[in-house]
């Protein structure tokens, strides 16, 4: 885990909600810094190099797209095989996140969560079909948790202290 | 519903925005198009809520900080209180209503109806935060940290084939 430093931490106050529109947007961070925009081109390349930045890019908004189905679906999968099967699950085109988390008995028995994202429920619910295919036996029982409501959305938020 | 035009730039804009003195205008070479015209449909794609974002997306889990899934069975009668209360918490990125689609998932107890994420710069401040919220809420905050990422080949399906699937 490689450590973030002040510079780290400022640049990413000053673009957590995203590049300036503006032509040369890396020199108008570096005014807001009082550096230059060599120095913030510089940074952002060794935070992309660290993995710290994942990608400078568009995030879009899945709802515009049409991918109104947004299923979280959840799966109790032998602890023995979990591990295998979740890289399988992975490689599914239409799972867009795939995690083993802690179950919670009684209140909570599934250990494998991946994200299903289609155009309808009956979409996603084919999708959840082949998800099952791939888990076969090994799976005991599922469910899929719809959002029905967004209750707040907001993007990362990280003090400068 | 965005046009083809926008899918394609959302499509060519994903990943890899030049880090040069004028990003856009080199971007805007590549896509046959003007700087200009480039920042003003990125600035009406963003004011319509087409684009949630445009910039670097940070893995901050890499700097030690963390974010950690976690829900709540919520009465319904309280819903929406408690949802003003993790509204209010700057540690609270996201907050959704979630039904069982089969009923499985509330099994012999309240099911988990209100599902969030805790973002935090340290790791180390996510218990206190948990408290917090048990604390001004009286109802238990189940954790769901990832112990496993299983890789995911990330492809959203922008163009239009309406048998792609979201990646």
């Amino acid at each position: 885990m490689s450590a973030m430093d002040d510079l780290d931490r400022r640049l990413i106050g000053a673009t957590q909600a995203g590049l300036p529109l503006v032509p040369r947007p890396y020199e108008a961070i570096g005014a807001s810094l009082g550096i230059s925009g060599d120095l913030v081109r510089e940074r952002l390349q060794s935070m992309l190099d660290r993995g710290l930045i994942r990608r400078i890019g568009a995030v879009p908004n899945h709802y515009r797209l049409g991918f109104t189905a947004n299923g979280m679906s959840v799966w109790d999968v032998d602890d023995e095989r979990v591990d295998d099967l979740g890289e399988a699950v992975g490689r599914l085109p239409f799972v867009s996140h795939c995690y083993r988390r802690p179950r919670h008995l009684p209140v909570w028995r599934f250990n494998l969560f991946a994200m299903l994202h289609g155009r309808s429920r009956d979409e996603v619910e084919v999708q959840a079909r082949q998800v099952a295919d791939v888990l076969g036996q090994a799976c005991r029982a599922h469910d899929i948790l719809y959002s029905t409501a967004i209750l707040k959305k907001t993007g990362l938020r990280i003090s400068e202290s | 519903m965005l046009s083809q035009d926008d899918r394609r730039l959302i499509a060519a804009l994903h990943g890899g925005f030049p880090l040069t003195d004028r990003p856009f205008a080199d971007m805007a070479l590549q896509l046959g198009c003007g700087e200009d015209m480039l920042i003003d449909r990125l600035q009406r794609l963003l004011s319509h809520g087409d684009l949630t974002r445009f910039g670097p997306l940070f893995q901050i889990e890499r700097a030690g900080g963390r974010f950690v899934l976690a829900a709540m069975a919520v009465p319904e009668e309280r819903f929406n209180e408690v949802a003003e209360v993790l509204s209010g918490m700057p540690e609270v990125a996201h907050n959704y209503r979630r039904e069982s689609a089969y009923g499985v998932a509330g099994e012999g107890s309240e099911p988990l109806n209100m599902w969030f994420v805790i973002a935090v710069a340290r790791a180390d401040e996510v218990a206190d935060v948990v408290r917090r919220m048990e604390a001004t809420t009286g109802l238990r905050v189940f954790e769901f940290p990832k112990e496993r990422e299983f890789f995911v080949e990330l492809r959203l399906p922008l163009l239009e084939d309406a048998h792609v699937s979201h990646g």
